[in-house]
């Protein structure tokens, strides 16, 4: 028997395949676009590529993300808030705190024992200091996402942000450009921003290890970086961390598939 | 309130003409006091804009004037999907987006002909402004250069802190006391100004006596919710108590309102009836809701079986009646500026020192969290929710769930990150509660 996540998010959609054991064996990630409910199939079928496996194998589907409601296939929904509490206590079982700085939103999550919300704390309405405000960085200097934080670890001199506001970054980090000031050091000037915006909201839950980071931008090495410094503790950063919403989406499946394999009641937490 | 699935609990028959009884006298007599400004105007007779939190509707009755609550009537604007165009009738003569969503509302109703959905918006003869909010006073200017109506400020020393030591009997209470007294004498010549005559004492005793009679059905009103289910909705209905309470505050009106109002959940109670079909989560709301969003607002704790048992709302915008007004009769301006001040002082304190008082609430309403409701145009409410929040958390392992928005600007509401944070609370009170089954 098989169960899957599927994490509808701002930016990028990510499904993931897994196993009773409980262990991810397929996963996807593609652009999210406009089209929310064929981007959730779209991932969902390259997972079960990936997994080698059909749709027949699959015994339940939980949607997370901005875009649940648009999981159609799927069979119930849970915020991406309690899937990442629970990706990540699977991933990392001593966490504490979660951190995840995605396309829209940074959450800050405390979590019990076995995974679950005991509190959450996220950004205002607006995308100051999340991952797109990193997108709008790479844009305005042309570099790809992946190589910001690398290139921002080399920084000397970083400046101080005034702003995390992400309309206005690109015409400050220009404004920087056009002082002279390094590429490296405008860079770090952007990481520190989001990461001590990021330890604000966590100091909002509690900072206590162990922290686990989650969503896209926990590949980024210099935000890792950053978070232990500031955090003054351990940062979990798992290969998976980009799935961890899809991952707590599937554990959320794998519930209710054993609870109806048991022939009980799963007792979901949707509405 | 709700249609609910009716249980009796003892077997005897539904009382079903009072069902609904409360919504419908509430819409009559907020209907009434619509005519009775539009009345006002056209017939010549003053009508005096007064606010909520201080409208000293006691002595304003006593003259037999006519009151106008613009919080109220911006409100509605809201909740009849209108506010908008006054939010930018306002912004396009000049007012910042940041100012408080009311007073733009209010100026957009009076620069583009004082047109309300439910009536026509009278011109104030007399402003009575005191300074439980920040912005009352600056609102009030607006309308004096507007009309040139006579502005009545009425000065009350705060005092921001929990309680304690300020209290009737001490010395600083009593100058403070005598200070007010003296402001209302001030105001008691204005009113005699404009209507050409004397404050009749045993008129005042009357509205006075008609106020303490309202405050002590709202309180039963209130205890009624600490039974299970909760008979009604402190945000949903909670509107219509704090209307009636306000437009009518010393009519006799509001207080055989609210007894009708007591009645019908009485019976609710009786029948078993909840003010939503199935309720799983009692709450307590601080802040204003959305008005421009209001059903939707609800609607989100509503479809997960939460409702809120009691409300901040409630409180700091009733003017003393929660705590039970006791006015005493035989020294009626004494009386008056006493309760003015313990009125102002838990007005300030609900919003400064509000921690203890909702941990009470938690524990004697029997609730499982607290929302509370940022109001983006609104800092003076809101400042300090995220730390008090934080700290019912950390210090009483009270959950709650932060949100912003507006009071009535449409354009701050955002339906998918609400219903995120909102579907992430009640995500995190079942895991509790099923722990706690455990």
């Amino acid at each position: 028997m098989l169960v899957a996540g599927v994490d509808v998010g701002s930016t990028q959609t990510k499904a993931v395949i897994m196993d009773t054991k409980p262990a991810v064996v397929g996963r996807a990630l593609i652009d999210t676009g406009a089209r929310l409910t064929d981007a959730a199939n779209h991932a969902y079928q390259l997972a079960l590529k990936d997994a080698r496996r059909g749709e027949h194998h699959v015994a339940a589907v939980t949607g997370t993300g901005y875009g649940r409601f648009r999981v159609e296939f799927g069979d119930a929904q849970v915020t991406e808030i309690s899937c990442h509490a629970r990706g990540a206590s699977f991933l990392y079982p001593h966490t504490v705190s979660v951190l995840d700085v995605g396309g829209q939103d940074t959450k800050a999550i405390r979590v019990g024992e076995a995974g679950q919300v005991l509190d959450f704390c996220m950004n205002d309405k607006c995308s100051a200091g999340t991952g797109r405000f990193l997108g709008a960085a790479s844009t305005a200097l042309d570099i790809p996402l992946g190589d910001l934080g690398p290139l921002a670890l080399t920084a000397k001199n970083p400046v101080k942000m005034t702003t995390t506001c992400t309309v206005f970054a690109e015409s400050e980090i220009l404004g920087w450009l056009a002082l002279g000031r390094k590429v490296e050091d405008v860079l770090m000037g952007v990481h520190v921003a989001i990461a001590s915006r990021s330890v604000s909201l966590l100091r909002r839950v509690g900072i206590e290890p162990e922290i686990t980071f989650t969503g896209g931008v926990a590949r980024n090495t210099a935000m890792v970086s950053l978070l232990q410094e500031l955090t003054d503790c351990p940062i979990n950063v798992s290969e998976e961390s980009h799935y961890c919403g899809a991952i707590g989406a599937a554990l959320y499946a794998l519930d209710r598939a054993l609870a109806d394999q048991a022939g009980q009641q799963a007792g979901g937490v949707t509405p | 309130m709700g249609e609910a699935r009716v249980v009796e609990r003892d077997g005897a028959a539904p009382h079903s003409d009072l069902i609904g009884r409360t919504r419908s006298e509430s819409r009559r007599l907020m209907e009434g006091w619509w005519r009775e400004m539009e009345v006002a105007e056209a017939e010549g007779r003053p009508v005096a804009n007064v606010f909520v939190m201080g409208s000293l509707a006691e002595v304003l009755r006593a003259f037999d004037l006519t009151m106008c609550l613009p919080e109220i009537t911006a409100l509605q604007t809201a909740i009849r999907g209108k506010s908008m165009e006054y939010l930018t009738a306002a912004e396009d003569y000049g007012f910042s987006p940041d100012i408080c969503g009311y007073v733009k509302v209010d100026v957009g109703l009076h620069l583009t002909g004082r047109a309300h959905p439910s009536g026509r918006l009278p011109k104030p003869s007399l402003v009575v402004a005191p300074n439980t909010c920040n912005t009352y006073i600056k609102w009030a200017e607006i309308w004096e250069r507007m009309y040139g109506c006579p502005l009545f400020v009425l000065d009350l020393p705060g005092w921001r802190g929990t309680g304690g030591e300020y209290r009737p009997g001490t010395d600083v209470w009593e100058r403070d006391r005598a200070y007010v007294e003296g402001q209302l004498g001030e105001l008691i010549g204005l009113c005699e100004q404009l209507t050409g005559r004397k404050l009749d004492l045993d008129r005042l005793r009357e509205v006075m006596g008609e106020v303490n009679l309202l405050g002590d059905v709202y309180q039963e009103i209130l205890a009624e919710n600490k039974h299970h289910p909760a008979p009604f909705d402190a945000m949903l209905d909670g509107i219509n108590f704090m209307g009636i309470a306000n437009a009518l505050r010393g009519h006799p009106d509001a207080t055989a309102f609210m007894r009708v109002a007591l009645a019908e959940l009485q019976e609710r109670v009786r029948l078993g009836m909840g003010a939503i079909p199935d309720e799983k989560y009692r709450l307590l709301h601080i802040g204003t809701a959305c008005y421009s969003h209001f059903r939707r607002y609800l609607e989100l704790f509503h479809s997960w079986g939460g409702v809120f048992v009691h409300s901040e709302y409630m409180t700091y915008a009733g003017g003393g009646i929660d705590r039970g007004i006791r006015y005493d009769l035989s020294r009626p301006l004494a009386s008056l500026a006493d309760q003015i001040l313990l009125t102002s002082q838990q007005s300030f304190s609900s919003v400064f020192f509000s921690q203890e008082w909702q941990q009470q609430v938690v524990k004697d309403w029997d609730l499982d969290g607290i929302c509370f409701h940022g109001v983006k145009s609104c800092r003076t409410v809101s400042t300090g929710q995220p730390d008090t929040r934080e700290w019912q958390m950390r210090e009483h392992n009270i959950p709650g769930l932060f949100i912003q928005s507006d009071l009535v600007d449409a354009r701050l509401w955002s339906d998918a990150q609400m219903k995120n944070r909102v579907d992430a609370f009640f995500e995190s009170l079942a895991s509790r509660k099923a722990q706690a089954r455990r």
